[in-house]
C-alpha cells in the first residue's frame, strides 16, 4: 500500500525534475513527519503513564483531573511549558546555551529514521541500520556535555561531568550487546535481526516466542536493559540529574521549552531503547505464537505491545529502586557488565562454531 | 599499631549465615549468585508490582470528604435562642480568653434593660482555632461550625462581625445544634 502512494505521487507529474528529485525529497519529508508526529505523541503520553504508574504503585491515582483519566495532562504540561519563558544566565554562553537542548534532543530523534515498525516500514532502511543508531546515540552525550559547561554552574557541570563519564562507560557495555546480536543475526539491517529471529526450532513448533533472542541471549538482554536505563539517565543511575544533590544536574539553568527539549530527548530514548529491545531481542513485529488469531493481529500492532511493554520496565525500574552511589555505578559498568558481555561474547562465538548452532 | 588492630577486629563481623567464622572479605558462591541474578532486585519488583493494583487511598477531594467529628472547629457563629433571641450576654469570657485576642467585644444595656453586645467582631486572620472561646461560653452562643470551604480575597473580608456571625448561625442553626447533641454526651 505504501509503495502504491508513492508511485501514485510519482505520476502526478510527468516530469523528469519531479520523478526523479522533487516527488523522492517530498515522500522522505512526509516519512519524517509521519515518524516524527508519532515519537512525540508516544513522548508525551509516556509522561502521562509514567505518572499514572508510579501514582499506583503509591496507591495513589495519578493525574486525573484534566480531561478523561487525565488524558489531557500532557498537552495541558505542554501547552505550561512552551508559553513559560526561556531564562538564560548573564553569565553563560548564549550560543552554547542555547545549542545544548537542541544538540541533545536531536539525535535522540534523529535515530528513528532507521527504526523498522514492519516488514519494510521505516523512514530509511539502512543496510547499516544498526551502526548508524550506535553513532547517533553517542552524539547524545555532547548535548549534555554543552548544556552542563555553558550553563556556567556549579551543579551543572557536575552533573554533565557525571552523565559524560556514566553514559560513556555503559555505552561500551551496550556496544558489546548490539555486537553479539548482530554475531547472532549475521546482519546491521535491523529487518533481517527481526526477521532472523522468526526461525529456529521452536518457531517450527509454532512458539516462536522462545526462538526470539531474548532467550538464547538472556544475560546479554538483562545487561542491554540495564545498560539503556544508564544511557538514558533513567533511575536508578539518574545521579546526573541527581536532585537531592545537584539539583539538577545540567538542566539546573533550563526553563521553559529549553528545558522540556531535555525530557523529549529523555522520554524519546526511552523509547528507542525499548525499541530497540523489541527488535533486537523480543521478535520486533512477529507474533508471539503462531495461531490464526495471533497472526491476524497486524505486526505493529505486536510491536507497539512489546515496546510499550519494555516501556513499562523502565518506569517500574524506575519506581522500585533507589539512586545508585557514583561509584558503584562505574563499579558497575566496568567491572561486572563488560567482563559478563565480553565472556559472553567468546561463548556466544564458542557455541556458533560448535554443530549445535541454532542460528544457521 | 595496637589501636588499629583493635579497630580492626572490632569491625570484622560474620556476615554469613553459614555457621562458621568467616570474615567480610570470603568469597561465597550464594551471595554471588543471587546478587548476579538480581534475586533481591526482582523480590523488589514483585512487591512494587503488586502494590500497584492495590485499591487506591486516594479520596477525590471536591467529589469525595473524609468525615468530620462533631467536634470540629471550623469557622464560627453566634446562635440564637428558638424564639429568636440571641444568645450573648456579653460576659466577655470568650474575650478574655482568647489566647490570640482574635475577638472584640463591646457592649450596652438594651432598652429592655438586658445587656447585650453592641459590638462582636472576630478576625479570622488572627485566629487560631482553639476552640477556647467555644469552651468558656456559659450560654453556647459562640460556637464554631463544621465549616471549612470558605475564602477571603482581600484582607478585610475574613474580618467577620456581629451581623455576619449571626447569619452564619441562622443559616446552619440545625447543623450546629445537631453537632451540639451529638457531643453532649461527653462533656
Amino acid at each position: 500500500m505504501i509503495e502504491s502512494i508513492f508511485t501514485f505521487g510519482q505520476g502526478l507529474v510527468g516530469a523528469g525534475w519531479w520523478t526523479g528529485l522533487a516527488w523522492p525529497t517530498i515522500w522522505a519529508l512526509i516519512k519524517v513527519v509521519l515518524v516524527l508526529m508519532l515519537v512525540l505523541t508516544a513522548v508525551t503520553y509516556a509522561t502521562l503513564w509514567e505518572r499514572k504508574l508510579l501514582g499506583w504503585v503509591q496507591i495513589r491515582l495519578g493525574p486525573n483531573r484534566v480531561g478523561p483519566w487525565g488524558l489531557l495532562q500532557p498537552i495541558a504540561d505542554a501547552l505550561k511549558l512552551m508559553t513559560k519563558e526561556i531564562v538564560r544566565p548573564t553569565a553563560s554562553d548564549k550560543f552554547l546555551f542555547y545549542l545544548g537542548p537542541v544538540l541533545t534532543v536531536a539525535p535522540a530523534l534523529a535515530a528513528w529514521a532507521v527504526i523498522p515498525f514492519g516488514p519494510e516500514i521505516a523512514a530509511a532502511n539502512l543496510n547499516a541500520g544498526l551502526l548508524f543508531l550506535m553513532a547517533i546515540t553517542s552524539m547524545e552525550i555532547y548535548g549534555v556535555i554543552v548544556s552542563g559547561w555553558s550553563s556556567n554552574s556549579k551543579y551543572a557541570f557536575l552533573g554533565a561531568l557525571r552523565a559524560s563519564a556514566q553514559m560513556v562507560s555503559y555505552e561500551i557495555a551496550m556496544g558489546f550487546c548490539l555486537l553479539i546480536v548482530l554475531m547472532v543475526s549475521a546482519s546491521l539491517n535491523l529487518s533481517d535481526i527481526v526477521m532472523g529471529q522468526g526461525k529456529g526450532y521452536f518457531a517450527q513448533m509454532g512458539l516462536s516466542f522462545l526462538s526470539w533472542n531474548w532467550l538464547p541471549l538472556l544475560p546479554v538482554f538483562v545487561v542491554y536493559f540495564v545498560s539503556g536505563l544508564a544511557e538514558t539517565n533513567r533511575t536508578p543511575f539518574d545521579v546526573i540529574e541527581g536532585e537531592s544533590e545537584i539539583v539538577a544536574g545540567h538542566m539546573v539553568e533550563y526553563s521553559g521549552m529549553s528545558w522540556a527539549m531535555f525530557q523529549m530527548a529523555e522520554y524519546a530514548s526511552i523509547w528507542l531503547i525499548s525499541i530497540l529491545a523489541t527488535i533486537m531481542f523480543l521478535g520486533g513485529w512477529l507474533s508471539p505464537v503462531d495461531s490464526v488469531f495471533f497472526n491476524w493481529i497486524p505486526g505493529w500492532i505486536w510491536l507497539g505491545i512489546k515496546t510499550f511493554g519494555m516501556m513499562t520496565l523502565f518506569i517500574w525500574v524506575r519506581v522500585t529502586f533507589p539512586r545508585f552511589r557514583y561509584d558503584q555505578i562505574m563499579r558497575l559498568g566496568w567491572k561486572i557488565f563488560i567482563p559478563v558481555t565480553l565472556v559472553w561474547l567468546v561463548v556466544i562465538g564458542a557455541w556458533m562454531q560448535t554443530p549445535w548452532n541454532i542460528w544457521k | 599499631m595496637e589501636h588499629l588492630e583493635v579497630i580492626r577486629a572490632t569491625m570484622i563481623t560474620p556476615t554469613s549465615n553459614s555457621g562458621e567464622n568467616c570474615s567480610v572479605s570470603v568469597f561465597s558462591l550464594k551471595d554471588f549468585l543471587s546478587s548476579f541474578f538480581l534475586v533481591e532486585l526482582l523480590k523488589g519488583m514483585r512487591l512494587t508490582g503488586k502494590y500497584a493494583f492495590r485499591s487506591k487511598i486516594t479520596l477525590e477531594y471536591p467529589e469525595e470528604k473524609t468525615p468530620l467529628s462533631p467536634r470540629f472547629r471550623g469557622l464560627h457563629a453566634l446562635r440564637r435562642y428558638d424564639n429568636g433571641e440571641e444568645r450573648c450576654i456579653a460576659c466577655k469570657l470568650c474575650e478574655a480568653v482568647c489566647p490570640a485576642m482574635a475577638i472584640t467585644i463591646e457592649s450596652e444595656i438594651r432598652a429592655d434593660g438586658s445587656r447585650r453586645t453592641s459590638r462582636y467582631d472576630i478576625d479570622l486572620t488572627k485566629c487560631i482555632f482553639c476552640g477556647f472561646c467555644e469552651e468558656s461560653c456559659p450560654v453556647d452562643s459562640i460556637v464554631e461550625t463544621n465549616i471549612l470551604e470558605y475564602h477571603g480575597e482581600q484582607r478585610g473580608d475574613l474580618y467577620f462581625t456581629k451581623e455576619m456571625l449571626l447569619a452564619v448561625g441562622d443559616r446552619f442553626e440545625p447543623e450546629i445544634a445537631a453537632n451540639k447533641m451529638a457531643d453532649a454526651r461527653y462533656r
